[in-house]
């Protein structure tokens, strides 16, 4: 199974860490902690227990259940078993497998290797409709509900043959919605329901399809703090009806406090299981990264005090939403100085960064680089000025998928050296500054000439890292410049990032993880729906001062009315 | 346009020549269905044509690829003008209404009236651009109908200025004058007709269009909007006026479309000049995979079958337009074989690449190709 000497793939860019990995065999791991048969299993695929045993007591029982698909091994000998009536997390990196796992159990994948028990009964999962027959449901991260439908429409399509389409279906609702304190309106629209309900109602759907066991794919991630609280408070309350819930997440505080049970799984494979009374945020963070945390670090600060770049009052309005989406940001960022963005996704961040690359048109509100107005600038003259620009969604708005990693080089910088002579694209000078960027910045591939779609996550963001650091740039724009990456790629963003800084860059950061905000911002402003609400330093705040101003629930939000100075 | 390879070349093959033999077992089973001479047919089209047939094929050849052309300008970058073939009649009607007019004399005539003509179709083309820039309405729709308006408009002005051919029901713009007219090239031995002196026009055109979107930065820009939208606006490109710029281009190639015919054969426009010629090259630009070369492939095959079906009435007893049946089945096959073939490489190669990386370090399987 798990070999120790294997983590080298994902930590070893950040190779100084590369042996201080956590030694421990699996086997080590104290048993006494975990939900019994979970941490027995892990020191063997235990194929001499009785599946008569786990009739009663267990819902789901995983055994050797390997995967591979050409080329890799996405799940490899997972082993662990769900207690009936419990809520059970699996944890792990993005890209440890944890999807393809969740896939296989709900029979959209089939494994190559091992076996599923429900019930105590063998199981084999062809389509999910096998899997729903077994009563495991799905509750997908991205919802699947027509806007334009009612929540009752919405519930019953695809499944009209249960209880109609009328007051059959509706009473079932309100019966469902009842028990498990899901306060669902049948009748109200989907579109004028907001996240929370939203996943109630997928929830409801699953139930509504007689699942007895449920599975959660991120069900957080969509979630602000609040709704999270909502969300499993109705989990426990499934859960005190008999149902059993698997929950897939790798946000450790809620898994901490949600989880009767935690799986960590690490490379495809289960690494342990573990009671999430006995164990601490770090330890099950460690347990699933296999090493030692880096944590993002800031030197001595080298902010100076010349600006570079200025925001003055942007406003942008919505006809959608009724309300300014950015409302009066004003910042400003020297050389030198990272500054980081902290806010619940889609309070903003993503415009103000678009209004700043010249992507949107604000309604009001000018942009300055150093003395320069860039406000009326298009985005490529922006970009030639010498912003470099780290998108949030790399796939979208970083690559072309299908071309080959030299067209990405050229991707953004279409009209400077090494990528141009004049009007021509200069195809020799942009793939040898392809050739060292994949060189510099680590970037794995076999060639320049595959395609960007056929590289991970991490060297897709290692490519456009180094592209961006290429052109002499005066200001970097980077959202969510770690997201979806591998831990090794992590490091060495973080290490450029602190590198931008030290050539005195001014860094617009803006990041989910509040562990990078702090670890490398000079400065942190929280955005919250639209306004900038608060300014913290990184040196003496902590992820739970930022959480509490993220929401809205703090206390005594520094006092900001809308001048956003920095100092 | 990357490095050349053994497995990319393989895989470009693979997909036409797949098409090739569906259409041909999918047409031998309609054939035999219907009892008709399934051996004479397939005589009849692949029998080696002559001399006279091959400058046929040629010249057909060279009317399908410029409209391909004009098709695929808009397709590299996910621009779909379905009007080209409203344009180019526009624009044929337009170029012969003005060298009709005889003003400068002969070889200088011919290069107005080109000119002429790629104005006439990039202006009727601007109109869905401007729809679609401005009023968000999809060039497909708008396109669609501007072919039936240019219908209308074409027929309703020729009967403005319409000269009346003795001994004929046809009427037509006033003939060019001789001095104008091209007599043709004499490249096939043996064949006592001729190629079109502009076969020369679209090898120009072929070539410029290999240079313009593989190697300039605006055909760079182009194709990154073809490939992602959302990537190409956050890299710089101005994604509006690249859809004007395309849009233009694409309906002044399609205005090249009639000249060939108009200086090479008919010599006036009237209601007998070739129709749908647009439409052909939307197929013919899909079997080339937009491609300069591929698409010279696919205008000779389009117009190898054109020529050859000709004798099937005489020789096979069977109606020509079995063509069309061909002719279809091969874009119906190509189409999906190439995004069968597309997704094979791709999947092929992000196993190449993740075998090839857990070679470089073999401790060390990837987990990472899981992401899916």
């Amino acid at each position: 199974m798990f070999v120790p000497g294997s983590i080298g793939r994902i930590v070893s860019a950040a190779r100084s860490r590369h042996d201080r990995h956590l030694p421990a065999p699996p086997a080590a791991r104290s048993p006494a902690s975990g939900p019994g048969r979970g941490v027995v299993a892990i020191t063997a695929p235990a194929p001499e227990r009785p599946a008569t045993l786990g009739g009663a007591e267990y819902a789901v029982e995983l055994e050797g259940i390997t995967k591979r698909f050409p080329g890799v091994v996405a799940n490899k000998d997972i082993v662990f078993s769900v207690k009936r009536g419990t809520v059970h997390a699996i944890v792990g990196e993005n890209g440890a497998g944890k999807s393809t796992l969740m896939k296989i159990l709900y029979g959209v994948q089939r494994p190559d290797e091992g076996t599923i028990r429900v019930d105590g009964k063998e199981v084999h999962l062809h389509s999910p409709s096998d899997a729903i027959a077994e009563g495991i449901g799905m509750v997908f991260q991205h919802f699947q509900l027509a806007d334009n439908f009612t929540v009752l429409e919405n519930v019953v399509l695809g499944a009209e043959s249960l209880h109609g389409i009328g007051d059959g279906a509706r009473r079932e609702i309100k019966r469902l919605s009842d028990d498990y304190g899901l306060d669902v309106d049948p009748d109200a629209l989907v579109a004028d329901l907001g996240v929370g309900a939203r996943q109630r109602i997928e929830i409801l759907k699953v139930l509504y399809r007689g699942a007895k066991i449920i599975i959660l794919d991120e069900p957080t991630a969509v979630l602000v703090p609040q709704e999270v609280d909502e969300l499993f408070d109705n989990l426990r309350e499934l859960k005190s009806e008999g149902l059993t819930v698997l929950f897939i997440s790798h946000k450790l505080d809620e898994v901490l406090s949600v989880a009767d049970s935690i799986t960590v799984i690490r490379r495809g494979t289960t690494i342990d299981t573990v009671d999430p009374k006995s164990v601490n945020a770090r330890q099950l963070a460690e347990l699933m990264v296999g090493a030692e945390l880096p944590t993002p670090q800031t030197e001595e600060s080298t902010v100076t005090d010349r600006v570079v770049l200025r925001t003055e009052d942007i406003v942008l309005g919505s006809a959608a939403e009724g309300r300014n989406v950015l409302d009066g940001i004003s910042l400003t960022i020297h050389a030198g100085e990272v500054l980081g963005i902290a806010g619940v996704e889609g309070n903003g961040q993503a415009e103000l960064v678009e209004v700043i690359m010249g992507m949107r048109e604000p309604t009001a509100g000018r942009v300055y680089l150093g003395d320069t107005d860039i406000s009326d600038w298009q985005t490529r003259e922006i970009r030639e000025a010498g912003v470099a620009y780290i998108p949030e969604d790399r796939q979208r708005h970083a690559l072309l998928l299908e071309a080959p990693l030299w067209e990405n080089r050229i991707l953004g910088h279409q009209t400077e050296t090494p990528n141009v002579k004049g009007f021509i694209i200069d195809a020799a000078g942009a793939k040898a500054d392809t050739e060292r960027i994949v060189k510099e910045y680590d970037v794995r591939t076999p060639s320049i000439n595959v395609k960007a779609g056929s590289l991970s996550g991490g060297n897709q963001q290692k490519l456009i890292v180094g592209r961006e650091m290429s052109h002499e740039p005066k200001v970097l724009v980077a959202a969510h410049p770690t997201r979806g990456v591998d831990v090794g790629a992590q490091a060495s963003i973080w290490d450029i990032i602190r590198q931008a800084r030290r050539d005195g860059l001014a860094v617009l950061l803006i990041s989910a993880d509040l562990e990078e905000l702090i670890g490398l911002s000079d400065t942190i402003e929280v955005i919250l729906r639209g306004r900038l609400t608060g300014t913290f330093d990184p040196d003496t705040v902590t992820a739970e001062d930022l959480g509490a101003a993220m929401t809205g629930a703090s206390a005594d939000p520094t006092d900001h009315d809308g001048a956003g100075e920095s100092r | 346009m990357s490095t050349f390879s053994p497995r990319k070349a393989l895989l470009a093959i693979a997909a036409p020549a797949l098409a090739l033999i569906v259409a041909f077992v999918v047409t031998s089973v309609i054939l035999l269905a219907f009892g008709d001479p399934v051996v004479e047919v397939w005589q009849t089209i692949l029998s080696a044509p002559k001399p006279r047939q091959f400058v046929q094929i040629v010249n057909g050849a060279t009317v399908y690829y410029l409209s391909a052309v004009a098709v695929a300008v808009g397709f590299r970058m996910n621009l779909f003008n379905i009007g080209v073939d409203g344009q180019y009649r526009v624009a044929a009607f337009a170029g012969a209404l003005f060298a009709g007019q005889a003003w400068f004399p002969g070889p200088v005539n011919v290069i107005l009236t080109i000119i002429v003509a790629m104005i006439a179709g990039g202006l009727w083309a601007s109109i869905a651009a401007y729809l679609k820039v401005k009023r968000g309405i999809s060039e497909v729709i708008s396109t669609i109908m501007l072919n039936a308006i240019a219908t209308g408009v074409v027929q309703w002005l020729l009967l403005k200025v319409a000269v009346k051919q003795p001994g004929s029901n046809t009427i037509t713009t006033k003939p060019i004058p001789e001095s104008s007219q091209l007599d043709g090239l004499s490249l096939i031995p043996g064949a006592a007709n001729k190629v079109y002196t502009l076969l020369l026009l679209a090898i120009l055109v072929g070539s410029a269009y290999w240079f313009i979107i593989g190697k300039t930065r605006f055909g760079f820009d182009l194709r990154a909007t073809g490939r992602s939208e959302t990537a190409a606006v956050a890299s710089g490109v101005k994604v509006p006026r690249m859809v004007v710029t395309t849009m233009v281009a694409s309906g002044a190639l399609a205005g090249l479309i009639g000249m060939p015919l108009l200086f090479g054969q008919d010599h006036n426009y009237g209601t007998t000049f070739q129709a749908g010629l647009g439409f052909a090259g939307i197929g013919i630009a899909l079997l080339g995979r937009n491609h300069p070369v591929g698409i010279a492939f696919a205008a000779l095959l389009w117009s190898f079958l054109d020529v050859q079906s000709n004798a099937l009435q005489i020789r096979a007893g069977v109606a020509s337009e079995v063509v069309f049946i061909i002719q279809g089945v091969i874009l119906f096959a190509v189409v999906i074989a190439y995004e069968l073939i597309r997704r094979a490489d791709v999947r092929l190669e992000q196993q190449r690449v993740a075998r090839e990386l857990s070679a470089v370090s073999p401790d060390a399987p990837s987990v990472e190709g899981a992401r899916a």
